[in-house]
């Protein structure tokens, strides 16, 4: 499958906007991680962006961001939201409150729980009627969510907004899925290249390993393992690199999702 | 946006579906026969809800164990539960001789996958520290991660293809058969295994009992006095092949699908359904049919006063009083992320039977409705079928099945 990368979205500690980003993922400028500021996801009503989750902010602020840089109408453009755990901090209030004797659990928790909650959010925040899907592969759902895009662009011939995000998982449920830095990432895909957007070719391939190479720096390689979304690292920095590269995703086991960068002016 | 592109029909070459009716089709379809319905007042662990459920009986008894020990949860045994019937495991291996273990997908759909085991957890936590129980902590992957149930189902079946949960709420495991449809047609795979398991937990029940979505009685879709929803648990799964290959004349396969969002409440349909009109629209592009072709469609009719009116205003806009329209929640109740694969295999039976239900528990039909809504069963060929399901987020997903020519 061909695919054009239209525009770029990114959050996470020390990689805050993909305009920030590039030079430390091209290793330009050394990696140095930071607190990130709460995004300004302003595209929510302020009363729902009060109320909304983290992962609805992040995945607001990321999408946006590549939204915006591809200068497509949002309108126009089917989603794809890729998450490992989706509301985990939803899930904590949710099963707190469940503990409690009346069992009393707000109509708007409940609703925020779904894993499509950011997707809800992005369609009601930009009045977008288009096929909207929320996935989950466990580590692997960045690379489930790109393989879903990909093929929604390639089948349907539309462009496709990717995002994928894991946020900070609460204690006590960080007992069992230790998350302890947010990542959030958001790509346009297209059917056609404008000359300019980076171009790579996908496909699957069967693997009989689980490893797939890391990233050099030691550590944004740290980053990259410590959350399901980072995975989309390799790719990012070698878009950040000029592409010319192979980098290999793990799909459950028994796959890897291969993409072929070409070389990019970005 | 220009309509769709035809797709190139699916053969549903087996499926299978567990509800609160039994286990395997033909239960099902004796209790769509004998308009029998399987919800029943609540009785789900210590909830004291007035309400109805739709229980699976039964999931209470065993536990999976071995190399499934892992997966062990309500949902996960439900999946398993499924997996046993109708000869599906039989398929999928045959399947998996034909086109080898990597050419088959699975794509899964549940909106909560084992949650149930993190409520029993955190109920379990140390006063003191927060501690959850060491029985819950590695096994979160297995059993509430979204993922869980595909993980479970490929493991099960052997397969090594390209593997997904969808979870987009109530449409879930009917958004699979489009991701499943465009893997297929992209030549990522040869076949795939496609269904949704959803189970019942707490967050659901009380959940919509907090939304005042849920009815103190069995749900009584598009009746006049309808007051909410039941809610259900079901597994169901369904093979998919290209037609050329597997389907004999009649076999019932996927002719086309489309999905859209409201793009406006969380919770609330769009006042007009506009974006149930989208997903129908595209789904009848999709499958190269005009509205006057089809001739039954299964409602997402859940009951509650909104859904069943702007449903029915959308599908009236679209084909106006023609076809015989009907919700089978009141046999199944709403099985949330299982309510997709759950209907669609309930109307390749009815496409299989020549079968139309009657809606269950619909007294007196709304007078404001004007789709043609059935109370009774009827019987007669039927070719195409249409199957609705929309849900929170405003996510939408209509199916077109028909009997292969």
């Amino acid at each position: 499958m061909k695919v054009s990368i239209g525009g770029i979205g990114l959050l996470a500690s020390g990689l805050v906007g993909w305009d920030a980003a590039r030079d430390v993922l091209a290793g330009i400028r050394p990696y140095r991680p930071g607190a990130v500021p709460d995004p300004e996801a302003e595209l929510l009503p302020p009363n729902e962006r009060r109320r909304s989750s983290d992962c609805v902010r992040w995945a607001m602020q990321v999408a946006q961001e590549a939204i915006g840089r591809s200068g497509l109408d949002p309108r126009e453009v089917p989603t794809v939201f890729a998450s490992s755990g989706g509301e985990m901090g939803v899930f904590d209030k949710l099963c707190r409150a469940l503990c409690l004797p009346d069992r009393m659990i707000s109509p708007t928790l409940f609703h925020q729980s779904v894993h499509n909650t950011a997707a809800g959010y992005w369609g009601i925040a930009t009045a977008g009627q288009q096929s909207s899907t929320a996935l989950s592969c466990y580590d692997d759902s960045f690379a489930a969510g790109l393989l879903e895009a990909a093929t929604v662009m390639c089948v349907e011939q539309q462009p496709v907004l990717l995002v994928a995000y894991d946020l900070v998982v609460p204690e006590p449920l960080s007992q069992a899925r230790p998350i302890t830095e947010g990542f959030a990432v958001a790509l346009v895909l297209t059917p056609h290249s404008d000359g300019s957007s980076p171009v790579m070719r996908v496909h699957l391939e069967a693997a009989h390993t689980g490893e797939t190479a890391g990233l050099e720096d030691p550590e944004l390689e740290q980053v990259r393992q410590d959350n399901p979304a980072a995975r989309s690292l390799l790719l990012l920095s070698a878009v950040a690199a000029g592409g010319g590269r192979t980098v290999g995703f793990r799909l459950s086991d028994s796959q890897q999702l291969i993409v072929n960068l070409e070389p990019c002016r970005i | 946006m220009p309509d769709p592109k035809p797709m190139t029909p699916l053969a549903l070459s087996a499926y299978t579906l567990v509800t609160a009716n039994g286990r395997g089709v033909g239960p099902a379809l004796q209790a769509l026969q004998e308009r029998r319905s399987g919800l029943k007042p609540c009785d789900f662990e210590d909830v004291t809800l007035k309400t109805s459920i739709g229980r699976v009986a039964g999931l209470e008894d065993f536990s999976l164990d071995d190399e499934l020990r892992a997966f062990d949860c309500r949902n996960n045994r439900l999946a398993w539960l499924g997996l046993q019937q109708d000869g599906f495991m039989v398929a999928a291996a045959e399947a998996k001789q034909r086109y080898g273990a990597h050419r088959i997908a699975v794509v899964m759909g549940t909106s909560t996958s084992g949650i149930l085991e993190t409520e029993h957890a955190y109920r379990e936590r140390d006063p003191s520290t927060d501690r959850l129980p060491d029985w819950y902590t590695p096994r979160y992957r297995y059993t509430h991660n979204m993922f869980s149930l595909g993980h479970f189902v490929r493991t099960c079946l052997g397969l090594q293809g390209p593997a997904m949960v969808i979870s987009t709420a109530c449409s879930s495991s009917a958004k699979v058969f489009a991701t499943a449809a465009r893997l297929m047609q992209a030549g990522l795979c040869d076949a795939a295994v496609v269904g949704g398991v959803d189970s019942l937990c707490l967050t659901t029940l009380y959940g919509f009992s907090a939304l005042q979505l849920l009815s103190a009685d069995p749900c009584r879709p598009c009746d006049e006095d309808r007051d909410g929803l039941s809610l259900g648990e079901a597994a169901g799964y369904a093979l998919l092949e290209f037609g050329e290959r597997v389907g004999g004349r009649g076999t019932v396969a996927l002719l086309g699908y489309g999905e859209s969002a409201d793009g406006y409440h969380m919770s609330h349909p769009h006042p007009e359904g506009a974006g149930a009109v989208r997903a129908i629209r595209d789904s009848l592009a999709r499958a190269s049919l005009r509205a006057e072709d089809i001739e039954y469609i299964n409602l997402h009719g859940t009951a509650t006063r909104a859904n069943d009116s702007v449903e029915d205003k959308a599908v009236y806009s679209i084909f106006g009083a023609r076809p015989a329209c009907s919700s089978t929640k009141g046999w199944t109740g709403h099985t949330l992320g299982a309510a997709g694969i759950t209907e669609a295999v309930i109307s390749a039976l009815c496409l299989a039977q020549g079968l139309m239900p009657g809606t269950l528990n619909c007294r007196r039909v709304d007078p404001s409705l004007k789709s043609r809504i059935l109370r009774e069963n009827q019987t007669g060929s039927i070719s195409f079928a249409v199957s609705n399901i929309f849900g929170f987020g405003g996510n939408n997903c209509s199916l077109v099945l028909g009997k292969l020519p």
